[in-house]
């Protein structure tokens, strides 16, 4: 019986080998016959670079096509893994790592790779093979960045002007004297703010800078683990993860079926000094209004924050966007270029049918929305109704774009890296 | 041959689908959003007269509806968690273990990382010294008794003595 397996698994391959050698014609590297499981637009596919590599937060590819994969925890003290398609068929056969830290932050730039911890930010060179030269002497451009825990992922962007960019997540839901605690008002003014709460612009060269070496670029942001620079735009967007127990504090304001899809998930374009007014307002989708945060006295009505950002886009409460890709590749077909991957972790209040494990597109023209979000890639969960987010097989995390203009996405539960490609007509 | 074809066919089919199950076997719910009060456990309890174990039963449900108002967005109705967010209640020792250790993170929150079962969680718990010690002794009795939990009750009175000590 166990020859025959063997025997049967030995002609299942072969069979699969001359599929992809066949489908292949030329070079163009071929989608996985069931896509990974995902559901995509017609003339999209997907392939399984690699799986099982951890818990994968962000990712960068370099020029070469090597994906660089930051993991939440170090396992066997490497933070950082790489993989590499040694044989040119989009997935990977080689998978070495560095870095003794877990964290969520990776970007490459310049023949530099930035990666962060939950406090601080390195940089490595990269060769003229786009490898890293120094895996075990970074240099530590960022430091001393406050982490409590909750909400501590240091998410990075580039503005290619010698700026980077640092989320600092608020170590708290909406500002309570008592986080998360039924009834505790919200403290005004909110004190977090003054470290945490918004993003911080620091230099790319510069060795071991703190709060006092960079500044403040834009606060009242509850938590952004998705941001990308538009460079059409000559702007830094970001997604933020919007507060939580609207609903299930406030039942008698926020009834069930809306109630759960509040607030929005929005998506803010910042510029020096703005503010998104977290935690003093929340923005609503359904009323398209900015309301005043009941633990400040809202009702859910109220409206509030007047010199507060709007959103640019607004999506369903609580579905997670962990990483936002401004799309400058030729692969895709034209409406995609410049538009917006946001991948989306998927929710865990909004029991019992739990939403948001996907990646969604907004297409752009001249640096604004031009159209409605909509879902692009699906299936991650792998399964229909997802009960507890534990529930979900898979929950996107990280993008990031190739060479070639495919599209990665990372996946933090089963450590899958995703590949999307387009083989349709242009 | 055709015969022979096919049943391979089938056999790879089998693989496949072995290979599947075992790959996505990671995660396995054992949850239980029914406390297990009705079932063969409460009959095993020996020596309790009726009308104490529909006390005891009352005192689960009343702990399910505190669960569910309170802890069920965190922890959620299968008391697995949210991976890397907040710890499962689902077989940990925190639970299932010594009560004034667990009667204290009821009241007081905790946010330092506690590991459990190998992992540490990122969000933060608060206290929930708001309820009644009614109320915390049916929640953690009914979580010590959910999910594929098997651990004794907690009283009242031991809620009480807890927060004796912390006040
Ligand atoms: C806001 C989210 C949140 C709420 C609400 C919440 N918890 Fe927790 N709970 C956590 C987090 C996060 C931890 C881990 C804290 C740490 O690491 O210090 C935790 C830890 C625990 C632990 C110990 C670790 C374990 O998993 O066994 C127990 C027991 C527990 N909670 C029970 C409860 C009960 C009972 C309630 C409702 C009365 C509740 N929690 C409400 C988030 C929450």
């Amino acid at each position: 019986m166990a020859n025959q397996l063997k025997s049967n698994w030995f002609l299942a391959c072969i069979t699969a080998c001359v599929f992809v050698s066949c489908s292949e014609g030329g070079h163009r590297i071929s989608a996985d016959a069931d896509n990974v499981g995902l559901a995509l637009p017609e003339g999209f596919g997907a392939l399984k670079v690699a799986d099982s590599v951890g818990a994968a937060r962000h990712i960068a590819v370099n020029s070469k096509g090597d994906v660089f994969v930051k993991l939440q925890r170090a396992v066997d003290g490497k933070g950082i893994i790489v993989l590499t398609d040694t044989d040119g068929d989009g997935r990977a056969d080689e998978q070495t790592g560095f870095g003794d830290y877990g964290g969520t932050g990776i970007f490459i730039k310049d023949n530099f790779l930035y990666a962060s911890s939950n406090s601080e930010v390195f940089r490595y060179a990269l060769d003229e093979n786009q490898r890293v030269t120094n895996p075990e002497a970074p240099d530590t451009i960022i430091t001393g960045l406050i982490d409590r825990r909750q909400h501590n992922s240091k998410s990075i962007a580039l503005d290619g002007a010698g700026n980077i960019y640092v989320n600092i997540g608020a170590y708290s839901n909406v500002c309570q004297e008592k986080d998360r605690t039924p009834g505790s008002p919200g403290m005004q003014p909110c004190p977090i703010l003054d470290s945490a709460g918004g993003i911080w612009r620091f230099k790319t060269d510069g060795i071991r800078q703190t709060y006092g070496d960079g500044q403040r670029y834009a606060t009242g942001l509850r938590n952004v683990v998705g941001l990308d620079w538009n460079q059409e735009a000559g702007a830094l967007f970001v997604m933020q993860h919007g507060r939580d127990n609207l609903h299930d504090f406030y039942p008698e304001l926020y009834a069930e079926g809306v109630g759960i899809d509040l607030p929005s998930e929005a998506m803010y374009r910042l510029s020096e000094g703005a503010d998104a007014g977290w935690p003093y307002i929340y923005y609503d989708h359904h009323q398209k209004k900015k309301i005043v945060n009941p633990e400040y006295g809202g009702d859910g009505k109220q409206e509030g924050g007047a010199d507060a950002l709007d959103p640019v886009v607004a999506f369903p409460g609580h579905i997670a966007p962990n990483a936002l890709l401004f799309y400058t590749g030729d692969m895709f077909p034209a409406r995609y270029k410049n538009g917006a991957f946001v991948a989306f972790h998927g929710s865990w209040n909004r029991a019992p049918d739990q939403q948001g494990f996907m990646v969604a597109f907004v297409p752009f023209e001249n640096g604004q929305p031009s159209g409605d979000w909509e879902v692009f890639a699906d299936g991650f969960a792998g399964i229909d109704t997802i009960a507890a987010p534990g529930d979900a097989r898979h929950r996107p995390c990280g993008l990031a774009q190739g060479p070639d203009g495919s599209l990665y996405v990372s996946d933090d539960v089963g450590g899958t890296i995703y590949r999307i490609v387009y083989a349709g007509a242009k | 041959m055709q015969e022979r074809n096919s049943r391979k066919y089938s056999q790879i089919g089998v693989a496949i689908l072995f290979l599947l199950l075992v790959a996505c076997g990671g995660h396995q719910t054992e949850g239980q959003t029914q406390p297990e009060t009705a079932n063969g456990q409460e009959a095993a309890l020996q020596g309790k007269s009726a009308s104490a174990l529909s006390e005891r039963t009352a005192g689960m449900r009343a702990g399910q509806v505190v669960y569910d108002q309170y802890c069920a967005t965190c922890h959620q109705t299968n008391g697995d968690g949210v991976p890397n967010l907040n710890p499962p209640l689902a077989k940990t020792d925190y639970v299932t273990g010594d009560k004034e250790r667990l009667i204290r993170i009821v009241l007081n929150g905790s946010n330092e990382g506690l590991e459990v079962n190998g992992m540490v969680y990122s969000n933060a718990m608060p206290a929930h010294s708001f309820l009644s010690d009614e109320d915390v002794a049916n929640v953690l009795s009914y979580i010590r008794n959910s999910f594929g939990n098997h651990a004794d009750t907690v009283s009242v009175d031991e809620v009480r003595q807890v927060r004796a000590t912390l006040e």
